[in-house]
């Protein structure tokens, strides 16, 4: 009604009638992002003691975000001139230079001799774009091997970029460990020259990484087979907390002599998630065909958002070209993934204290932010609905949300969802659960009462 | 199996083979060749796996350089020339009277304040920051504007106007297969690009008329009648890149009468907001009429030029809709477009702006330095017009430098006129005779003027 009150309104000196059509009416709702809808449901919960374990952000042990001090400090230094169109240039060539140095090594031939084909880009997944609509152009019948699982991203990028996907084995749920001899299965099956997306340290979502070993056979059987191996470097440092070990993989990728192409993301481990920093390289034979590469995919860039914007460009330039602030940076990566290594164990011993009598090595074993916890569909929803921990279905924890606060509690949860036969003598002896429980507006005692039949006082 | 696999790569030297070969079947069986060098050594075997020796060939071999960018390209070329009086007018990024580039007060002024709140960097949402999608579309559509208060505008901050016209243009593509866009003949290069790149068909409406150095209004209006019905019209909302030429009001309200009639969607793309007249409210003019007429539309915007944020990559697409549940639908899919592309936008340039925006005082000052800037443009005209025109004895109307607006201007000089402008007078500027007003001083419109009249008059 005030639409067409509206029309008529403002339609003065057009004699011509309008015919009242929406040109949307066929848009349908897009589905939610899994990981961003834990979020909003996280936030959306009013509960107090709320846990959000669900997108993979750092956060120090009060569960508070974290603006490292290296980034205060590389702020401190660059100023308004970076709004200037003539320094952005150079900074960006800084960065992607700095990048290169980081995973290819310092002394790595590709840097001597400057071949690699680098620009900045919108962290891990506008690298990640930007490789695959280069793909898709030079490559156009070329699909795209992801691990199984990964990512819940990666597909859509190669998707929107008409690029199709295959999987190959990777994780094992029974010994929710790497699954290697399906893997070098699917490589050798695989059409010789096939692309693959590899994730060099700290898998997401499962944590779970390949030895050196491994990494060796696997590079010597991509060589028998001429794949592509394209690396998604998001985790650089947060894995072992020494950004040198890892890189591993990728060294030995380079000493066999692939030409590789890498997206690295500095959302992590410089805490720089919301400034979009990242590099897209792609190894060339030689300098002149960097060039080339490069002037390629600065179009394809061109043609999407234009260029990166120059703060973050300039932060992590900064950082890593500024000996003092870089030697800053790695201290405080250790300590991010120290503390992530801390929880593990103390998630993991906590859950075994519990009597648990399911296997938890599993939490100690993988690396980096991410936990496959193993848990199942219904006990994700338990967790949310019961416990207010939410993570994403597929039982993925960042383990980045777990505190030495709340670890006692979010094992406590895991080890009810997890129990078939669940004695109520164990929660009476949960103290701290109680008086959480107390605070919570939600009527946790009695919604898990007429859920269980059981009698919890509060 | 795996071992043997190992034990091979330590034995034998670093080698593949090169894409090209294996598609070409020359896997053989034989002895191991420890060549090298030559890349197209053919495959060897062991046993059961292949072991291809041969030195590293790129996949990408054949990968030649992409076409350089004509706009920077003028820019490298005035870098490299010594001469004493040369001028710079190729790139439209805004200059002082110095001809020194400008970081606004009020964006320093901004950052600072950014830099003591020292807020974390955790992502924004998929969407962008939401005090920054509120103040953008208040900016473009007016405060009180009903459909604001209606809900009903999808606005998505983007990566400037780049950016922002990729989204829609991905949102086109999905939604509307097979529509084109018209654009405007000539318009930005980038805009074909953009097209091309989210794979939507465009075709060109006249615009640009060489005989006035004006608008072929009437060559437009029969373009934007041909079109096929629900067609995308792209309109520069003021201060048309590369011409100067907007239409008048009057015109603008043919404009919307055609689209109409017509059923085509208009798509409008703001990089000037302000930086046309000097006021942010009248630049807005164009698209707040489409839309008080009760019309669907697509607006992109851009902070590169109106507040200096080039290298911030800051602006929004903004869909305007029938009604807030459209708009809830809409917006939802321009997430579903952006989170492949980029996960979530920057959040710097969207913080600057909010606060600038979002503060009265701040907001005051902005306008201040944008009425400042815009009238050093103003200057600059006029001055120019008074040196065509005073020099310039053959009759010639000039007036064209003084209806034109923004920081363009097209001379209406041709390719070989233009060539003579750089040869001989060492003034950069685009080939298809493009100015920007935005690098010329007070100073030298003396001298453009002696150029301009030279290549006008003496060169065919």
């Amino acid at each position: 009604m005030i639409i067409s009150r509206f029309l008529r309104r403002g339609i003065s000196t057009s004699t011509s009638p309008t015919r009242r059509r929406s040109w949307w009416d066929h848009v349908t709702p897009a589905l939610k992002d899994p990981i961003n809808a834990v979020t909003d449901a996280f936030l959306a919960d009013p509960c107090p003691y709320k846990i959000n374990l669900g997108v993979g952000a750092y956060r120090d042990d009060e569960g508070k975000p974290v603006v490292l001090q290296c980034v205060r400090e590389a702020e401190g230094k660059t100023g308004a001139t970076n709004f200037l169109e003539s320094t952005s240039t150079a900074i960006s060539s800084k960065l992607v230079e700095e990048s290169a140095k980081l995973i290819y090594g310092e002394d790595s031939d590709v840097i001597k001799e400057r071949r690699f084909a680098g620009i900045p880009a919108l962290s891990g997944t506008g690298a990640c774009r930007i490789f695959a609509e280069f793909q898709k152009q030079f490559y156009p019948d070329s699909t795209i091997y992801f691990p199984d699982p990964t990512w819940s991203n990666h597909r859509n990028i190669w998707g929107d970029a008409h690029v199709p996907d295959r999987t190959f084995h990777y994780y094992h749920p029974d010994s929710k460990g790497l699954n290697f001899v399906a893997l070098m299965d699917d490589v050798k099956n695989a059409p010789d020259g096939s692309f693959f997306l590899l994730q060099p340290c700290a898998h997401n979502p499962t944590g779970v990484d390949p030895t050196d070993e491994q990494w060796l056979e696997i590079s010597s059987l991509f060589k028998v087979k001429n794949h592509f191996p394209f690396f998604d470097v998001a985790y650089q440092g947060f894995a072992s907390g020494d950004v040198e070990r890892d890189a591993q993989a990728i060294r030995i990728f380079l000493e066999d002599g692939h030409s590789i192409g890498c997206a690295q993301s500095f959302a992590k481990n410089m805490g720089l998630y919301g400034h979009r920093v990242g590099c897209l390289s792609i190894l060339c034979n030689d300098k002149i065909q960097a060039v080339a590469i490069k002037s390629q995919l600065k179009q394809i860039s061109n043609t999407m958002y234009g260029s990166p914007p120059i703060h973050g460009i300039s932060l992590v330039s900064k950082i890593l070209s500024n000996p003092d602030i870089k030697a800053l940076w790695l201290k405080e990566v250790k300590v991010m993934a120290t503390r992530i290594q801390r929880m593990r164990a103390t998630l993991r011993e906590a859950l075994e204290r519990l009597g648990s009598p399911l296997n938890w090595q599993h939490i100690t074993n993988q690396v980096g932010m991410f936990c496959f916890s193993g848990l199942t569909r219904a006990e994700v929803d338990q967790l949310a609905k019961e416990f207010h921990i939410y993570m994403t279905h597929d039982g993925r924890i960042s383990m980045a949300g777990v505190t030495t606060k709340n670890v006692d509690y979010v094992a406590r949860a895991i080890h009810e969802v997890t129990a078939s036969d669940r004695d109520i003598k164990i929660l009476h002896n949960i103290g701290a659960y109680k008086v959480n429980t107390d605070i919570c507006s939600t009527s946790l005692g009695t919604k898990k009462t007429r859920a269980r039949g059981m009698n919890l006082a509060l | 199996m795996a071992s043997t696999l190992l034990s091979l790569a330590s034995a034998t030297p670093s080698a593949s083979l090169s894409f090209h070969e294996i598609n070409k079947g020359k896997l053989n069986r034989g002895c191991m060749n420890k060549e090298k060098t030559n890349p197209f050594i053919k495959a060897k075997s062991f046993g059961r796996v292949s072991m291809v020796v041969a030195s590293n060939v790129s996949r990408f071999e054949g990968i030649t350089m992409a076409p350089p960018d004509p706009i920077l390209g003028v820019s490298e070329a005035f870098k490299a020339d010594n001469h004493e009086l040369k001028l710079n007018l190729g790139v439209g990024a805004y200059r002082t009277e110095e001809l020194q580039p400008y970081v606004l007060d009020v964006v320093k002024k901004a950052d600072k304040l950014l830099l003591e709140k020292g807020e974390n960097r955790e992502y924004l949402p998929i969407e962008g920051l939401a005090a920054f999608n509120k103040v953008t579309a208040e900016l473009l559509f007016g405060v009180d504007n009903p459909v604001i208060r209606q809900q009903r505008v999808a606005t998505v901050q983007g990566l400037s106007g780049t950016g922002s016209l990729r989204l829609a243009a991905a949102l086109i593509e999905r939604y509307f297969p097979g529509a084109k866009v018209l654009i405007s003949s000539p318009t930005w290069g980038n805009h074909k690009n953009i097209f091309n790149d989210a794979r939507v068909p465009w075709s060109e409406y006249r615009y640009y008329d060489p005989k006035t150095v004006g608008l072929d209004f009437e060559g437009m209006i029969a373009d934007i009648k041909a079109a096929p019905e629900g067609s995308f019209i792209l309109l520069h909302g003021c201060a048309h890149n590369p011409t100067g030429i907007d239409p008048t009001p009057e015109e603008w309200r043919v404009i919307a009468d055609v689209i109409q009639e017509k059923n085509h969607i208009p798509f409008f793309d703001i990089a000037y907001q302000g930086f046309a007249s000097g006021s942010l409210d009248t630049d807005a003019a164009s698209v707040r009429m489409f839309v008080a007429r009760g019309m669907e539309v697509i607006a992109a915007q851009s902070y590169s030029k109106n507040l200096g944020l080039y290298a911030e990559r800051i602006g929004a697409i903004n869909v305007v809709c029938s009604s807030p549940e459209a708009a809830a639908r809409v917006k939802s899919q321009l997430k579903r477009i952006a989170r492949p592309m980029y996960s979530n936008p920057p959040v710097h340039g969207a913080r600057i702006v909010a606060n600038i925006v979002g503060d009265s005082a701040l907001f005051k000052e902005w306008n201040a330095e944008m009425e400042m800037m815009a009238g050093r443009i103003k200057n600059v005209r006029h001055k120019l017009f008074d040196s065509l025109s005073s020099k310039d004895k053959s009759g010639k109307d000039w007036s064209f430098v003084l209806k034109q607006i923004g920081m363009f201007s097209f001379t209406g000089l041709n390719k070989a006129q233009c060539d003579n402008m750089t040869n001989k007078w060492h003034v950069y500027m685009t080939k298809d005779g493009r100015i920007s007003l935005a690098g010329l001083s007070l100073a030298k419109c003396e001298y453009l003027a002696d150029a301009i009249i030279d290549s006008y008059h003496d060169v065919s």
